[in-house]
């Protein structure tokens, strides 16, 4: 079996992540957004990497928690980690509701309807301007502090905040891998058509994998609302949804930590292109895509993977 | 109210046909190969380049292009076929979407470096602009011709595909890759000529789109999500479910926007997601 | 019509073969009574249970198993693990994700113990992959016997092994419990009527006739059906 063990390079990890408070703290910005982009991808790498569906809406899910936890900051009170929750919760529910719909089909079909699921939650929203502001989003709120710390402009309140959900995040998802349904989601990935004839109930177990990446995607939004006190469409939009998936196959999916490995190279690499118009940023993102599939299949830490492992 | 109704029929009618000639080669090579293509629309986007810049910069007559649009389009389809996507055909679905966005978000940029993100425009002929009366309602001289073009090119198709040995190749890989080659097809040279042929008449598609609906980079992000839904709703592999498919697309987009304008795309999708759910194979398809 | 007027018994403890010609719809059949296909018309009852409108997991769950005839494995499970999934989800414990499986003792230890019964206990912890092809096939078979079925279909469990290889594979086979009942869809006569008390023979999607290995040998309606084929029916 897998081992679940603690790996001593796991530590190391965790500890760098709080090497930016000490060595770059003009870029905490930068690295809270990291973190939040990070969680995300570990929501999609659960449905996509553990449980084989390939979703081009994901976003949904995401601009959900972020407009819920804006909205409430907005219109109820400032307290962000019950938004928190709340965006949580109203993201699982659209996406307990959508995953009745999305278990029912595979390849092409599947691809469309998140797809088009995503367009639809996105074009809903624009229209219901005068809950979220339409194309201008939602503004003037702000969540001045979490749990007595004030999120300053250095970005240290923020970066800590993210950090700490997304090691939250983290946690969960290690233990669903590891559990009996992380085994059964990854016999569906392996293979849908044996899991029916081991008496698996693999719906059931779809919808409830998407469901808690839904709320996980949620999650992730509201940080976002917190820390920026902004919300846009984009948020919904299919570039968050096509970034996201580009995030993950770089980093490498259904290996826990691709998620997290992809956000940081990507964004950091965006910020350091940001001078460069942004189409030539999807230039080398499109050349960067080719490459991943034609010579790293598994992403950046798949083919660490296979540099490292003995041949057997 | 009448007139109008006509008009909205007509308009969506010939935005449909324009569909229908880029999507058509994507249903076919999605059901032969299952291979799915998202650049599909960067080849239509070459061939609208190619007709601009012969026209503008050459002084080309704009018919003469169009032949130039889909020879483009179609060279171009057959050297990424045999250099990238040949290797993929047993991949995953994932793999070849990422690859094939990779391509797009490469020809977007491409695109936009040497011709900027602007709008191009190109002149049509004299001949073909204005519009024509017809029972007091005026309908545009260049979507009557868009119209006429398509239906002829639908015409050559079927004639292809149903009286041809070469047609009878493509629709027996098609329906069944395995028994095809069994029958001593060569699939895979049927599938590259499909290719350039699909590619070719993308190309065409985005020739003639120039006047309809303009050209910028961003042209095979935003029009790939149409051609998705036709052939999704179509049916991978028919051209008839394409063609079906095109004209509901067509026409409900614009009645959409004619009659409900606040409801946006909201509809196209709505009836995507409720067409597909329905018949996740599509409306005509088998796999 | 792939398969009409099928009325198949299955009486308990017995093992059963189905044979016939390629085409002749013993995929179907199996496919039928799993819950792959739907008929469009009859009845499918398990000790005594319509189990007709059932989805194939809940007929499973009833205790109905089955192999399939091209390998149908997890590529990137090990062979302990794709065992060890079965038992959780016949025990209905694959909903868990809280509790880390290594707290699952019991059920890996059962999954590992399905696997040496079948000898495959070297390839435990081996990616199904990298199993050999013969290995794979076991793998089949202990994925099936892993849900503690009451009838076991194997859908041509030797197909692809060669002749040589396949001895072992039918006395794993022999040795599986006598309270199950097999029905095994098979081409090698001389396996039939080794392991077989009684045979189906199916036509053109149709049962041709079924009995006791004597009367099948006997039958001439079968010897016109085998009539050259590289199978004799022994005398």
């Amino acid at each position: 079996m897998a081992n679940a063990n603690i790996k001593p390079l796991e530590v190391v990890f965790w500890l760098c992540t709080l090497l930016p408070f000490v060595l770059t703290p003009n870029y905490l910005s930068l690295a809270s957004q990291i973190a939040i982009t990070a969680l995300f991808a570990l929501s999609l790498d659960l449905i996509l990497g553990y449980a084989g569906i390939v979703s081009l809406g994901h976003a949904a899910f995401f601009g959900a928690g972020a407009y819920t936890a804006g909205l409430i900051a907005k219109h109820y009170w400032a307290e962000p980690l019950t938004g928190l929750l709340l965006a949580g919760i109203s993201a699982g529910i659209l996406g307990y509701a959508l995953s009745h719909i999305i278990v029912r089909f595979r390849h092409l079909a599947l691809i469309m309807l998140t797809l088009g699921l995503g367009l639809l939650v996105h074009e809903a929203a624009n229209s219901a301007s005068a809950l979220t502001g339409g194309a201008d989003g939602l503004q003037g709120f702000r969540v001045p502090a979490v749990l007595g710390f004030k999120f300053d402009l250095y970005g240290t309140t923020a970066y800590a905040y993210a950090l700490l959900v997304l090691f939250l995040g983290f946690l969960v998802s290690r233990r669903i891998i590891h559990s009996p349904f992380g085994l059964a989601l990854r016999g569906i990935r392996e293979n849908a058509t044996r899991m029916p004839a081991i008496g698996a109930p693999s719906r059931a177990h779809l919808r409830k994998v998407y469901t808690i990446a839904a709320v996980m995607a949620g999650i992730a939004g509201a940080l976002l609302t917190h820390t920026t006190s902004t919300v846009s469409l984009e948020t919904l939009s299919f570039g968050r949804s096509a970034d996201v998936l580009v995030i993950l196959i770089l980093g490498g999916a259904g290996r826990l930590y691709g998620g997290i490995v992809g956000a940081i190279i990507y964004m950091v690499a965006r910020d350091q292109f940001s001078g460069i118009n942004p189409q030539y940023w999807y230039f080398w993102i499109g050349l960067l895509l080719v490459a991943v599939v034609m010579f790293l299949p598994n992403g950046i830490l798949g083919g660490l993977a296979k540099f490292s492992r003995p041949r057997s | 109210m009448l007139a109008s109704l006509a008009g909205v029929l007509f308009d969506g009618f010939a935005y449909g046909m324009l569909l229908f000639l880029l999507s058509v080669g994507l249903t076919v090579t999605l059901g032969m190969m299952n291979f799915v293509n998202l650049a599909h629309c960067s080849f239509a986007m070459v061939g609208g380049y190619a007709t601009v810049t012969l026209m503008n910069r050459f002084g080309w007559p704009f018919l003469a292009t169009l032949p130039m649009a889909f020879v483009a389009a179609a060279l171009l389809s057959i050297f990424l076929e045999r250099t990238l996507y040949r290797r993929l055909y047993r991949a995953s679905d994932l793999d070849q979407c990422l690859l094939t966005i990779g391509i797009v978000f490469i020809s977007v940029a491409a695109f936009a470096w040497f011709y900027t993100s602007e709008q191009q425009s190109a002149l049509v002929p004299e001949y073909l602009r204005g519009s024509v009366q017809i029972l007091g309602q005026g309908f545009a001289t260049y979507r009557i011709f868009l119209i006429a073009v398509s239906l002829a090119i639908t015409a050559v198709l079927v004639l292809l595909l149903e009286r041809t040995r070469f047609g009878a190749r493509v629709r027996a890989a098609v329906d069944n890759q395995r028994m095809a080659r069994g029958l001593g097809i060569d699939v895979e040279r049927t599938f590259m000529i499909t290719f350039a042929l699909g590619g070719g008449l993308a190309g065409l598609g985005g020739a003639l789109a120039v006047q309809m609906v303009g050209l910028d980079p961003s042209f095979a992000l935003a029009y790939l999500v149409y051609v998705l839904i036709v052939v999704a709703v179509g049916g991978l592999g028919s051209i008839g479910g394409s063609f079906v498919a095109a004209v509901v697309l067509g026409i409900s987009d614009m009645a959409g926007k004619y009659y409900f304008p606040w409801l946006g795309a909201f509809l196209i999708y709505l009836v995507m997601v409720a067409l597909l759910m329905w018949r996740p194979l599509g409306l005509f398809g088998k796999r | 019509m792939v398969a009409q007027d099928v009325e198949l018994e299955l009486p308990h403890g017995v093992r059963h073969a189905l044979i016939g010609p390629n085409g002749a719809g013993k995929t179907t059949l199996i496919n039928l009574m799993t819950g792959m296909l739907a008929p469009d018309a009859g009845q499918i009852l398990l000790g005594g249970e319509d189990i007709t409108g059932l989805k194939p997991e809940a007929r499973v769950r009833r205790g109905l198993a089955r192999t399939f005839q091209i390998n149908t494995l997890f590529p990137q499970l090990t062979a302990l693990e794709s065992v060890a999934l079965a038992v959780l989800e016949r025990d209905g414990h694959a909903h868990n994700w809280w509790r880390g499986l290594t707290r699952f003792g019991a059920e890996v230890d059962e999954a590992a113990s399905i696997l040496q019964s079948l000898n495959l206990q070297k390839g435990l912890h081996r990616l199904t992959r990298e199993l050999a092809y013969g290995e794979q096939r076991l793998l089949e078979i202990a994925l099936a016997l892993a849900t503690r079925p009451r009838v076991l279909l194997l859908d041509e469990p030797a197909a692809g092994v060669p002749r040589d290889e396949s001895a072992e594979l039918f006395s794993a086979i022999a040795g599986l419990s006598s309270s199950l009942t097999v029905l095994f869809i098979e081409h090698d006569m001389d396996v039939v009527f080794r392991f077989a008390s009684r045979i189906h023979v199916m036509v053109g999607g149709r049962i041709l006739v079924q009995g006791t290995p004597d009367d099948i040998a006997r039958d001439p309606r079968v010897r016109e059906v085998y009539l050259g084929r590289a199978h004799r029916v022994p005398a």
